[in-house]
């Protein structure tokens, strides 16, 4: 689900019910049936890879589109940058 | 030792660390640049091969950072776990790189404090034990320590690499005696790793026997980065080669260069 849905999602269309995830350490709403793929889609990122921990365990990729969120859910997504 | 006496040599012999080896002995950091072509102008004059980088939560409201813009062909990519004061999260950022698809390479920190950003001994060689363990290539970031330097060997370490001095400090080398005990006692590769202030640093470090040298600020907090690297690239090429050669011995007066005999007025 892109966010797009989310803003558009309002009226006359079926309510949205959102779930509440900790999101690299900030609180971040979600669409209840969400899935890490569709986190991961949302995140204003072009071409980086990004590893993905749910709950301080590493959910591989290839069980991305597979994991739904759960509220509470405390995620982290990660990418490779600039260090010495 | 320079076996054939070659004057066409020009270069140092590459690294090699563990089962793999780079064409350049100078390992640099990616990261305190201004801009992606700096950074990637920079890394090309270094003529390093081994990059470090670092794992770190997406910016959620900037997205891609410079390092989308590295040629990732032309390097290896080392992930660091800067700014890890434990071994637990070291070994999740771990986790998090061989995720990433960066392998089974890590240079691992575990620092003891945010002000000297000196290594944390126990954490250090804890993280390195169990890391180790799980199939990993450790070049472990330690103090100048000799003693922790044995025990990161034999906690099976690809390479050690001691501080020339702290972190990002421009301070040189500060205790040769140490480094060089270090060197001396242990058989895997010792690179030495933090402190470089400016080109001397590099080949004084070389000297002393280092295999490598890996920095960052020194080069990306130049005024003009590129020239930096320049300067460390031939730095590093002058010390390995002064290592080799076999040094005179220093002297307390003069001995004269110049033939005694046959002076003029004798």
């Amino acid at each position: 689900m892109s966010s797009e849905n989310i803003h558009e999602g309002g009226i006359g269309s079926n309510s949205m019910e959102l779930i509440e995830i900790q999101l690299n350490g900030e609180v971040h709403q979600i669409e209840k049936t969400a899935s890490v793929l569709d986190l991961v889609n949302s995140m204003p990122l072009e071409s980086a890879a990004v590893a993905v921990e749910r709950n301080r365990a590493i959910v591989p990729k290839s069980q991305h589109g597979d994991t739904l969120l759960q509220p509470g859910d405390h995620i982290e997504i990660v990418t490779i940058v600039g260090g010495g | 030792m320079n076996d054939d006496n070659s004057v066409t040599e020009t270069t140092p012999t590459p690294l090699t660390l563990g089962d793999k080896t780079f064409r350049s002995r100078l390992l640099v950091g990616t990261g305190k640049y201004s801009d992606a072509e700096t950074m990637n102008n920079a890394l090309e004059a270094s003529g390093c091969e081994v990059v470090t980088v670092a794992i770190r939560r997406v910016d959620l409201k900037s997205g891609d950072n410079l390092l989308s813009q590295l040629d990732r062909n032309r390097y290896f990519l080392l992930p660091n776990t800067a700014g890890c004061f434990n071994a637990e999260d070291a070994i999740r950022v771990c986790h998090l790189s061989r995720e990433l698809g960066l392998g089974d390479w890590v240079k691992l920190e575990v620092l003891g404090d945010k002000k000297t950003l000196l290594p944390d001994p126990v954490g250090t060689l804890e993280a390195c034990r169990e890391l180790v363990s799980e199939g990993f290539k450790v070049l472990v970031y330690s103090s100048d320590d000799p003693v922790l330097a044995l025990r990161l060997q034999d906690a099976g370490a690809t390479s050690v690499m001691p501080a020339g001095s702290p972190i990002g400090s421009g301070q040189g080398i500060l205790n040769t005696n140490n480094l060089s005990i270090i060197l001396e006692q242990l058989d895997v590769p010792v690179i030495i790793d933090a402190g470089v202030g400016t080109a001397s640093d590099v080949t004084i470090a070389m000297e002393l026997g280092a295999e490598g040298v890996l920095l960052n600020t020194g080069i990306a907090g130049a005024k003009d980065p590129v020239a930096m690297a320049h300067g460390m690239r031939h730095a590093l090429d002058a010390g390995w080669f002064a290592a080799r050669a076999g040094r005179i011995a220093k002297r307390r007066y003069a001995q004269a260069s110049s033939p005694t005999e046959g002076v003029l007025g004798e």
